[in-house]
């Protein structure tokens, strides 16, 4: 693998959607659950040990080579909120093409045919760390990174949160991501074998709900 | 043809600068409106949507700070039908998604193009930002910077890249310059040397002209990209 | 019309030893169109805590009962409930009262799984009273669904924290649903204290100590998909990727929760 190409990937300025997300802080800085960088650090992990590790399984398993079509399957069945489908599927499109235009590949292209409307964003991640020469793991880093660093970023636009404090939030996440890329790797390894139903399927009812009171929105700043 | 990757690219249309969509046909010509906050980009769009929607086949994508604001004053002004028009959450940064991510905003045009298309042309507006917000290249063909005399007449000699490199530069409201004080022709003479030979238009979409001139340059644009 | 009687005699209980490492028990139920009109139940086999009673049903509707696990699951127990729904056969099924997870005497996990299997144009209805996570508790409940793609499923779930003013105890709970083989609902909530970083927080529960949900699969859905909605603050209607409708709501307590569930239940289910 190539570190290089891993900072591309993961690099909050790649050109993929992902700054008009918020991963729901807005819903959450609205009700006020996040309101300094303590609660912005406990949304993180909340997130983190959920979606992030959710989508950091599917994203290991794309790069395992799995098929992405059962991967986008299993993405459905982890996502109950039809607005939270509709984001990761933008998002994924998004990121297929800024990926198609950075790292050509024959797989995109075929990722591409097959998904006009767009395949769940972290199985196009992992399909992108393939054609960037990353590994499994690799691409579960940088998924479980992006399920926080979304909401950090976020924050700091929101509620005007002193941007070496979110970024000191991430910092102090680090021993926790590594461990959630960690166990999404792992499972996508079992998954080789035992079938999908072995990656992580863990899901929060309140971040669900909340994105889909966010949908509803009139007026909102972030897509999700 | 691309020789280089004739077959074993068949989809490869990402960076969305090229002329040609996925399915051989010509795209429409993109023409993005940037400038600050209240100069009129709505106020232009939604007049060169009038003045031009009988001749040539239009879309509008707006990208508010709020989400689909300015969408919902096109929408009742009826100046589109809805489905021509499109709204992009930009994550309280306009700026990042016509400049830096310009992924959305390609989404929402080649997304107006599919359902709507063919189309001849499509405007982009910003959301109201600062001086320095210009629209990437990889997104719009030309761009229009609005400015207004009522926010200042020394806005042209401070410059930034919208005012100097902008396809064509309006200064918006000049029916309003006698009431707060602002000198036309300093503006215009700071343009100009801002600007060299590109075009600046002078427009009250209150007077007899009204937005005539930005359209007729918009047709001089559609001609030539017909012909690219 | 139905064929089932109005009250039938408990089902023997077969004795379950309570091996050193626990209590293994399982209840099976299968449930068969009887051809005229109604749903016989060729077995219905309760075991150790886990008894089953026949009851009256709505309509063609067979009804059974799962009595006594009150004192179950403990530390270390490995309860099933496995029902079998035939081709037409309508079932629904009920528990008793509150299922408790009880610490054990050596802090190993209990375990509780679920498994439904529904044939084709089969109709089941899983209406358990709500899982109390008892402080100290450590268990892992397992719902796994198969629906053919003409099958039905209601589906309630609805666990509380602690019971009145005391500490959860460790709740694992995955459900997983799928339909003609393919996934249509698989998620797995973790809280309690031991589960991972956050689970109270403000993307976690926030403080809420009952949570439920209400699933509703149904073909019908299929051409007349219900609206995503939102139900005030805490709950939300998802209809799924498929011909199905998730209601999750998080309620302060067990009295909410359920008035919640039963208004969605009223408005998607049968």
């Amino acid at each position: 693998m190539s570190l290089a190409a891993l900072l591309v990937l993961a690099d909050g300025r790649f050109p993929a959607g992902g700054h008009a997300h918020s991963g729901g802080a807005e819903a959450a800085c609205k009700a006020g659950r996040i309101h300094d960088a303590a609660t912005l650090a406990e949304f993180c992990r909340g997130r983190l040990h959920t979606s992030g590790l959710v989508a950091a399984g599917l994203a290991a398993a794309a790069a395992h080579g799995l098929d992405p079509a059962e991967l986008d399957t299993a993405a459905d069945a982890r996502t109950p909120p039809p607005a939270l489908r509709l984001a990761a599927r933008r998002l994924g499109r998004q990121l297929l093409r800024a990926a198609r235009a950075t790292w050509p590949a024959a797989e995109l292209d075929a990722l591409a045919a097959a998904f006009p409307r767009g395949a769940h964003q972290p199985v196009v991640l992992g399909v992108t760390a393939r054609a960037a020469g990353l590994g499994p793991l690799d691409a579960a880093h940088v998924a479980a990174y992006e399920s926080v660093s979304g909401p950090a970023t976020a924050t700091v636009r929101l509620l005007g949160l002193d941007p070496f404090e979110a970024s000191a939030v991430l910092a102090g996440l680090a021993p926790e991501l590594d461990a959630v890329s960690g166990r999404a790797a792992s499972a996508a390894l079992l998954a080789r074998h035992e079938g999908l139903e072995a990656l992580p399927a863990s899901s929060s009812p309140l971040l669900d709900i909340a994105a889909q009171a966010h949908a509803e929105w009139p007026v909102r700043l972030f897509a999700s | 043809m691309h020789l280089d990757h004739g077959d074993s690219y068949p989809h490869r249309h990402t960076h969305s600068a090229e002329p040609v969509r996925a399915d051989g046909t010509r795209r429409a010509l993109r023409v993005g409106l940037g400038g600050p906050v209240g100069s009129g980009k709505t106020a232009t769009v939604a007049a060169l949507c009038r003045a031009l929607r009988a001749e040539l086949s239009m879309a509008v994508v707006t990208n508010d700070i709020y989400t689909r604001e300015d969408a919902e004053f096109l929408l009742r002004e009826a100046v589109l039908p809805p489905e021509r028009i499109a709204a992009v959450e930009t994550g309280a940064c306009p700026h990042t998604a016509i400049r830096d991510d310009i992924s959305a905003n390609l989404e929402a045009v080649e997304e107006l193009e599919e359902n709507v298309g063919p189309l001849d042309l499509i405007l982009v507006e910003s959301g109201g930002d600062n001086l320095t917000a210009t629209f990437s290249r990889g997104l719009v063909d030309a761009q229009i910077f609005v400015i207004d005399v009522a926010g200042g007449d020394d806005i042209p000699r401070k410059g930034g890249p919208g005012v100097t490199t902008a396809d064509l530069l309006i200064v918006n409201k000049t029916d309003l310059a006698p009431h707060v004080g602002s000198d036309l022709d300093r503006m215009a003479r700071d343009a100009a040397e801002q600007r060299g030979d590109l075009p600046v238009a002078f427009q009250s979409l209150r007077g007899p002209e009204g937005v005539a001139p930005v359209a007729d340059w918009v047709r001089a644009r559609i001609a030539a990209w017909a012909v690219r | 019309m139905t064929s089932a009687p109005p009250v039938a005699p408990e089902a023997p209980a077969a004795p379950a030893a309570r091996a050193a490492a626990g209590l293994r028990a399982t209840a099976r139920i299968a449930a068969a169109a009887d051809g005229r009109g109604g749903t016989a139940l060729p077995l219905l086999a309760g075991e150790g805590p886990l008894a089953l009673r026949r009851t009256r049903g709505e309509g063609a509707e067979a009804g059974v009962m799962l009595v006594g696990a009150m004192s179950a699951p403990l530390g270390g127990d490995h309860l099933s409930v496995e029902a079998d729904a035939g081709p037409g056969a309508r079932l629904g099924l009920r528990s008793a009262a509150a299922t408790l997870a009880l610490p054990g005497r050596d802090g190993a996990p209990a375990r509780y799984d679920v498994r439904l299997t529904l044939a084709e144009e089969a109709a089941v209805r899983w209406l358990p009273e709500p899982l109390v996570s008892v402080q100290g508790s450590d268990l892992r409940v397992r719902t796994r669904v198969e629906l053919a793609p003409t099958a039905r499923l209601l589906l309630r779930e609805e666990q509380v924290l602690g019971r009145t003013g005391e500490s959860p105890g460790l709740l694992r709970s995955r459900l997983t649903v799928l339909r003609g083989g393919r996934p249509l609902l698989d998620q797995e909530l973790a809280c309690g204290p031991g589960a991972p970083g956050g689970w109270d927080g403000p993307a976690g529960l926030a403080g809420h100590r009952a949570l439920g949900q209400l699933l509703v699969v149904d073909p019908q859905f299929a051409e007349a998909p219900p609206e995503p909605a939102v139900l005030g603050e805490f709950a939300a209607v998802t209809p799924l990727a498929g011909p199905a409708v998730l209601v999750t709501a998080l309620a302060p307590d067990a009295l909410r929760l359920r008035e919640l569930l039963d208004a969605a239940c009223s408005t998607y289910g049968w």
